[in-house]
């Protein structure tokens, strides 16, 4: 910490003495901006396209805004596909398995780094081994033991794998709960609290950054998984958005209008979210890499 | 631990009955352990080590979802590996992971040096960049299925217009596989920038400083400080990036659907057809069996290795 401030504090002496600005600056400042905006252009050619005509999509040279602007796409789009349903289905079992894994994962989390028990380290070991595992391996036996327990083409076959097992979510709190300082827990226990008051009370408010990082990380990844949803998901009124759109494509693949529409409904949301929210999930991305 | 040895000093003190108190202890610690864990207890044997059995047996076994199964020995893995498309599949893999794990770290690590001159500004450029990050794989590869399509797409025309000519990317099959690499690239690029950001904002300026005071030119520090001192980052992205590469499937079904060529195919495309299309479950646990340990092999070279470059700072 203290090296830290030293340095920012080092760092911003010279910005005091006011020097004059570098042509090196300048041209630095110009190519990021350049790079940042070639990045961004795609989206905005979704966006732009899908607002033109057919016949204008199909124009050479292509023009990057739409001459004659029409909604016609999202009417299409939205007649074609249930978007708002695959919306809902997108938030549910995102947000569900987003609740419940950073539960449960910090509830194990908690008992791997300050209960002392038999088989502690092992155990540990089995889920850190867990993580090399590709999905694919097991995503056919899943499969199969859905079709037992009768959740093909519900959402539990999405819900309840990934609220129920995250190596990386009790590997990264484990990290944590490590590094908050033992003192508090042990008069709280001397005072005879239970480990469900100290895990409740003192251990989860402390963990508020890692949990939102986590948080952030899991919804991303549940709400554009497509891989599970295609193998589990079969009927339209089930689909995910990423599903939907994909369906969408086959459908209506040669009207380039409508299929931007449908992708700007899929892509919109989480960029609206990303723009409001850039410095938390940019940190919680960071985050989530840095202890491992 | 702490808390063990505590209990143990403070059983010392008391001499009378100490075992006891220490083993009602253990059994209390071992229930709220246990309570503790059981919901990722039951997850883990029920979604993940049970499968893996499961993947086991059936890689060893022909099944077709109905009946019962027989015993294949090692017939499934024999069929793979005389499988030229598959072994034509495992070379796009390679390929796509030999051009995208270097493109997107060697430019995610260059956009992070230039993005830490930038002060203020970095929040702006980096919107650009870690947008596609949080975007579904289905809407990207929606997107640059308009990109690619040599008909209507505004890089063909922006290269035709400059006397280059353009590829017909997801037709020409020797542009298939560059072609995903190139938006794996576009995606992928901004997770590891803001990583290799937040690993050269931990490098004290103090490094940089003595090594400018011995006269080191901008290059020597790049080769001999920056680059020894986020070692570490560059391992976990290398590890993780070439895990992912292996992996890479959404992209390829998004613009092929399940009609994909044998140059476009990579080896969970595969995976995916064998298990739900031909139902054929012994063949395709094998190969996803094979590619597990591709990947174990892959990341122990890397663990291994890494004691010869990786500079952990203490």
């Amino acid at each position: 910490m203290s090296t830290l401030t030293r340095n920012i504090a080092r760092s911003q002496e010279p910005r005091t003495r006011r020097r004059p600005v570098r042509p090196g600056k300048i041209i630095l400042h110009l190519a990021l901006a350049t790079c940042a905006a070639l990045m961004a252009l795609p989206f905005l050619w979704m966006m732009f396209s899908s607002f033109k005509p057919l016949d204008e999509i199909f124009r050479q040279p292509p023009t990057f805004l739409p001459e004659a602007w029409t909604t016609g796409g999202y009417e299409t789009a939205f007649a074609g596909a249930d978007f708002v349903r695959g919306f809902w289905n997108s938030t549910y079992i995102a947000v569900t398995v987003t609740v419940v894994s950073l539960l449960t994962s910090t509830m194990a989390a908690y008992a791997f780094a300050r209960i002392d028990f038999r088989g502690s380290k092992p155990l540990f070991m089995v889920f850190l081994a867990t993580m090399m595992v590709p999905a694919q391996l097991t995503i056919i036996p899943l499969y199969i033991i859905m079709g037992w327990l009768g959740w093909i083409d519900t959402p539990l076959s999405l819900i309840m794998p990934a609220s129920l097992f995250s190596a990386f979510g009790v590997f990264l709190m484990r990290q944590y709960i490590k590094g908050i300082p033992l003192e508090l827990e042990e008069a709280a226990e001397l005072d005879g609290a239970s480990r469900f008051r100290v895990f409740t009370t003192m251990i989860l408010p402390l963990l508020r950054t890692p949990l939102t990082a986590l948080g952030i990380f899991t919804f991303l990844g549940q709400w554009n998984n497509f891989f599970g949803p295609l193998i589990f998901l079969n009927s339209d009124a089930n689909f995910t958005l990423p599903l939907l759109v994909n369906q969408f494509k086959g459908q209506y693949g040669a009207d380039w209008t409508s299929l931007m529409s449908a992708t700007t409904l899929v892509a919109a949301p989480l960029l609206i979210i990303f723009a409001v929210a850039q410095r938390q999930i940019v940190d919680g991305i960071a985050l989530s890499g840095s202890k491992s | 631990m702490s808390l063990d040895t505590q209990i143990r000093a403070s059983a010392d003190a008391v001499p009378a009955p100490p075992r006891r108190k220490v083993s009602r202890r253990h059994r209390k610690d071992t229930i709220a352990a246990l309570v503790f864990l059981s919901p990722q207890l039951v997850g883990l044997i029920v979604f993940m080590v049970g499968p893996l059995g499961f993947a086991l047996y059936l890689a060893f076994s022909h099944w077709d979802g109905f009946g019962a199964a027989t015993f294949a020995g090692l017939s499934n893995f024999t069929e793979l590996f005389e499988n030229p498309r598959i072994q034509r599949s495992a070379i796009n893999t390679v390929w796509f992971t030999v051009l995208q794990v270097p493109g997107v770290m060697i430019t995610a690590f260059l956009f992070a040096l230039f993005m830490q001159k930038a002060g203020k500004m970095t929040n702006v450029y980096r919107l650009g960049f870690v947008a596609p990050v949080v975007t579904s794989s289905v809407a990207v590869a929606t997107i640059w299925l308009y990109l690619f399509n040599p008909e209507i797409s505004p890089i063909n025309s922006a290269l035709r217009s400059i006397g280059i000519p353009a590829p017909n990317w997801l037709q020409d099959p020797a542009f298939i596989i560059p072609s995903f690499a190139v938006v794996a690239i576009w995606q992928g690029l901004g997770y590891q920038l803001v990583m290799f950001m937040a690993g050269l904002q931990s490098i004290g300026a103090s490094y940089l400083e003595a090594a400018e005071l011995d006269g080191c030119s901008a290059w020597q520090k790049l080769w001999h400080v920056t680059v020894p001192l986020i070692s570490p980052t560059i391992l976990f992205l290398s590890i993780t990036s070439i895990i992912g590469s292996f992996q890479v499937f959404d992209y390829i079904y998004v613009f092929m659907d399940s009609s994909a060529p044998d140059e476009a195919r990579t080896i969970v495309y595969e995976i995916v057809q064998m298990a739900f299309r031909e139902f054929n479950f012994g063949a395709a646990s094998a190969l996803a069996f094979l590619l597990f340990l591709v990947l174990l092999g892959v990341t122990g070279l890397q663990m291994a290795a890494q004691k010869r470059w990786v500079h952990y700072a203490e």
